[in-house]
């Protein structure tokens, strides 16, 4: 798996150029849209630290990005907290949830890990449904947005949008950071070898849950920052399909790459805004792209273009 | 608490119960001949219910055909889609199959809304099956009756297939050692083929029976899957028997927490298997693969 | 030096070159067993044996070359058809399921050909499988699992028979009967390849004795010259 090094002369250029994209961005395509992207870049990406730097495949994602969105929602609008705190009691209530769950299935390998997660995420559906103040199937509608520093009025989209990138660049350098740390290291040594990390003293659960929490909280800082951004948390952002849609994003993205998860949230992103009007349902084009992907490009689309890379340059030498 | 409400929900505990069992009997063949959690189990049950009632509308096919031609079109259906798709996947690590299953799921179920929308749609019982015994403590409707009579004997059936017959012999070694399976001759490749065509089969003909108690809709049996995971989750795949007992117990509890605690009911099979979790990290009958 | 072969050979190999994903494992193996033949595979641990049988049932997939079993070739064949040009195999590892009990392992291959043994025959041959043939496959001593996977071959009619070390591990007892049924196939008509590390048990039974090295065959030695030849057959082992 290789991901692009901050330190990499090479890569800086591209990041630069990806920055200005950023920032250009918005004065051509909508605001909001882009926003969302973001939203679910970021989710991808903490579903990415996971599955990549863990190999744990969580089938139950949407908990904790939705229950976040709830609690930050529910702060945000019964109880008047200032968007910044209300972020972190959703980054807080994910993470929380990340630590029983975490512990839960890290009890079991593989695909029992897969089914233990969605069990549990299926939980937090039906908490979702039943608890007084979600809304049920209607969900928590009107959320305030408020101001950020208590100074910009979150209701201008141009400040929404960097709002959110700045958390997003602030999120994936914490990601990116940690895969490159001694803590990302132990967790690929796990990974490729559990017995033997375990052999060299390491206690291979106690890492992996700390990867579980922390990837808990990012995809709750995403379900969070996207309730606020779109005044709104329901039923949608709890359920197994949006699970399923942010393993596709990852998948079709590229696994275990900085920018796959980003490129396949774009992608499915606009997919979805595109097929809404279509009549077409998006389940059966997602699961088409699902389809294909794991027969096709297992690498996904960030991959496969590395990989090629990689080819040419070898073939340059 | 009168003892009809008691009884009633343990009746419908009992039916849900043997439809886990019938998914999860199936699901624990699948995973053993091909080592694919195959998660669109829930589609092949939904499949099984449209079917049925499709036969009916369309065609004027009745209940009791549809009993049969509609879990054997969900198996070639299965069959057709493990030689095309499922049969890439062998040699990747599990979660492929997995995530390929799930992308199956995911097109099924939008391929049935795109036709039917998501609407329910009743499905009659069979007059044969109509009305019900008054047993002086309690009305039993005959469909209810019916319904796990069939489905307990069903499971039955595979079980004593599997355990008890020669087809049942090849497929237990194909599961354990393929490649040596293969190697004395047997066709194993085929024997997949045929494992995942009666495993889904087994779902259908869940549906099939599900379609007069439950509406049929294109998303009928998605929620019913995850409530499967946790059934495995507890009991573990490695015996039929087993699956069976939990499916059933677990089915039955629900039908308990229906009566005493009705707003956490859905949630039942979720603490049980936390529980286990806790206690018991392998499961109950656990030997896992 | 050996006895010149008239007809086709039964399985006839040539330039075989198997895999293990990466590392190469066979290199150009060439071997040919006439029909009624008895021949060994001998050579040291490592040398590539049991992965020449394991090339020509078509249990290790990644090969080439030719094999050609009664004239036919099945480089590219799936294992379950090679085995239905009636091959029975013995495999190192003995193979018995646990999910199985004896009875099960005994009837599970398929009938390949007229002439296999009757059940009879075999619990005249291997007494004690009868008295333990409702337990279940594994709990069966080292012995009686090379007995049973033994047995479960003689069933089926095959005519080729491909034996991965029968007597390792093995009380001489166990080898003694072993060694008679082995007698009975060859007196059948038998076609067997044997791989075996025991050469005195080898040497009684075999016409010839290829000798493996590094995936090649070094040297074929026939029965006749086997006297002769002990000194170097020690050095090919490294005894
Ligand atoms: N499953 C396997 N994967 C990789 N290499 C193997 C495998 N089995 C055997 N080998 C290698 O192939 C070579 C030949 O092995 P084998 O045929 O088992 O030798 P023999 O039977 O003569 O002792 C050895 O170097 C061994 O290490
Ligand atoms: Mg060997």
């Amino acid at each position: 798996m290789q991901d692009l090094h901050l330190p990499d002369r090479r890569s800086i250029p591209l990041l630069l150029a990806v920055l200005a994209i950023a920032i250009a961005a918005p004065f051509m395509f909508y605001p909001l849209f882009l926003t969302k992207v973001l939203c679910y870049a970021l989710f991808a990406s903490a579903f990415n630290l996971l599955l990549g730097s863990c190999n744990l495949l969580s089938f139950g994602h949407a908990a904790y990005f939705g229950a976040s969105a709830y609690i930050a929602g529910h702060t945000a609008k019964a109880w008047g907290w200032p968007f910044e705190a209300s972020i972190l009691a959703g980054v807080a209530t994910a993470a929380a949830l990340g630590a029983c769950f975490g512990y839960l299935a890290i009890r079991r390998q593989g695909i029992y890990f897969a089914m233990i997660t969605l069990a549990l995420a299926q939980m937090v559906y039906f908490l979702a449904l039943q608890l007084p103040f979600t809304g049920a199937e209607d969900g928590l509608t009107s959320v305030p947005r408020g101001k950020v520093l208590g100074l910009f009025e979150l209701d201008n989209p141009l400040t929404l949008y960097f709002t959110t990138l700045l958390i997003f660049i602030c999120a994936i350098a914490l990601i990116h950071r940690t895969t490159h740390s001694p803590f990302g290291q132990i967790l690929h040594a796990i990974r490729d070898n559990e017995p033997r990390a375990i052999s060299l003293g390491f206690e291979a659960n106690r890492f992996k849950l700390q990867a579980f929490v922390l990837s808990a909280a990012l995809a709750g800082l995403a379900g969070a920052n996207k309730a606020i951004a779109f005044k709104l948390a329901t039923l949608t952002d709890v359920h197994w399909t949006t699970s399923g849609s942010v393993i596709l994003m990852t998948l079709l993205g590229g696994l275990g790459t900085l920018f796959g998860p980003i490129v396949g949230a774009l992608v499915v992103v606009t997919l979805e805004n595109y097929l809404a009007d279509s009549g077409l349902p998006i389940q059966l084009v997602i699961g088409t792209i699902f389809i294909l992907c794991i027969l096709l490009f297992r690498r996904g689309i960030v991959g496969e273009a590395q990989a090629f890379l990689q080819r040419r340059r070898g073939k340059a030498d | 608490m009168p003892i009809q409400a008691l009884l009633g929900q343990l009746l419908v505990g009992l039916i849900n119960g043997s439809f886990y069992a019938m998914m999860s009997i199936g699901l624990a063949i699948i995973f053993g001949l091909l080592g694919i959690t195959n998660i669109a189990q829930g589609a092949f049950y939904m499949m099984g219910a449209f079917f049925s009632w499709l036969l009916l509308r369309e065609a004027g096919i009745g209940y009791f055909y549809a009993l049969v031609l509609s879990p054997l079109i969900v198996g070639l259906i299965g069959a057709a889609i493990e030689r095309t798709l499922l049969r890439r996947v062998y040699k990747l690590p599990h979660e492929y199959g997995l995530l390929l299953t799930f992308g199956i799921l995911t097109f099924t179920q939008g391929l049935f809304i795109y036709i039917f929308q998501t609407a329910g749609r009743p499905y009659p019982v069979p007059t044969e099956l109509a009305g019900g015994f008054n047993l002086g403590f309690m009305f039993l409707p005959k469909y209810r009756a019916w319904v796990v009579i069939a489905s307990l004997t069903t499971c039955f059936l595979v079980w004593y297939a599997l355990e008890k017959t020669s087809l049942g012999r090849t497929l237990r070694a194909a599961t354990e050692n393929p490649t040596l399976t293969r190697a004395f001759g047997i066709n194993v490749p085929a024997l997949m083929t045929l494992g995942f065509g009666a495993g889904v089969a087994l779902a259908g003909a869940a549906g099939v029976l599900a379609a007069p108690i439950y509406t049929v809709s294109p998303i009928m049996g998605a929620d019913l899957i995850i409530v499967v995971f946790a059934i495995i989750v507890i009991g573990g795949m490695g015996s039929i028997m087993g699956a069976i007992v939990t499916s059933v117990s677990l089915g039955l509890l629900e039908g308990l927490a229906k009566v005493y605690y009705p707003q956490g009911s859905n949630m039942v099979v979720f603490v049980i298997m936390i529980a286990v979790l806790l206690l018991r990290p392998a499961g109950l009958f656990g030997r896992e693969k | 030096m050996w006895a010149p072969i008239m007809t086709e050979p039964v399985i006839a190999i040539r330039q075989l070159q198997g895999y293990y994903g990466e590392s190469h494992v066979l290199h150009g193996v060439d071997l040919d067993v006439a029909a009624g033949e008895v021949i060994t595979i001998i050579g040291r641990n490592g040398a590539g044996k049991t992965t020449t049988l394991r090339a020509i049932m078509g249990i290790l997939e990644n090969r080439q070359g030719s094999i050609r079993i009664q004239g036919r070739e099945t480089i590219a064949d799936p294992s379950e058809r090679i085995a239905r040009l009636g091959i029975g195999y013995v495999p190192e590892e003995r193979g018995i399921y646990s999910s199985l009990d004896v009875m099960e392992n005994l009837m599970l291959p398929p009938r390949l050909g007229p002439g296999g043994m009757s059940l009879d025959d075999i619990w005249q041959l291997f007494p004690n499988l009868l008295e333990r043939r409702r337990s279940q496959g594994t709990r069966l001593s080292g012995g009686e699992q090379q007995m049973l996977a033994f047995a479960r071959v003689l069933r089926t009619g095959a005519n080729i028979f491909l034996l991965d070390e029968p007597t390792e591990g093995l009380a001489p007892v166990i080898v003694q009967q072993i060694g008679k049924a082995v007698e009975a196939m060859k007196a059948k008509g038998h076609t067997m390849i044997l791989v075996e590390q025991n050469f005195r048990f080898a040497a009684r039974l075999a016409d010839r004795h290829y000798v493996m090295e590094n995936g090649r065959v070094i040297d074929v030695i026939a029965k006749a010259d086997v006297p002769s030849s002990l000194d170097k057959i020690k050095s090919y082992l490294g005894v």
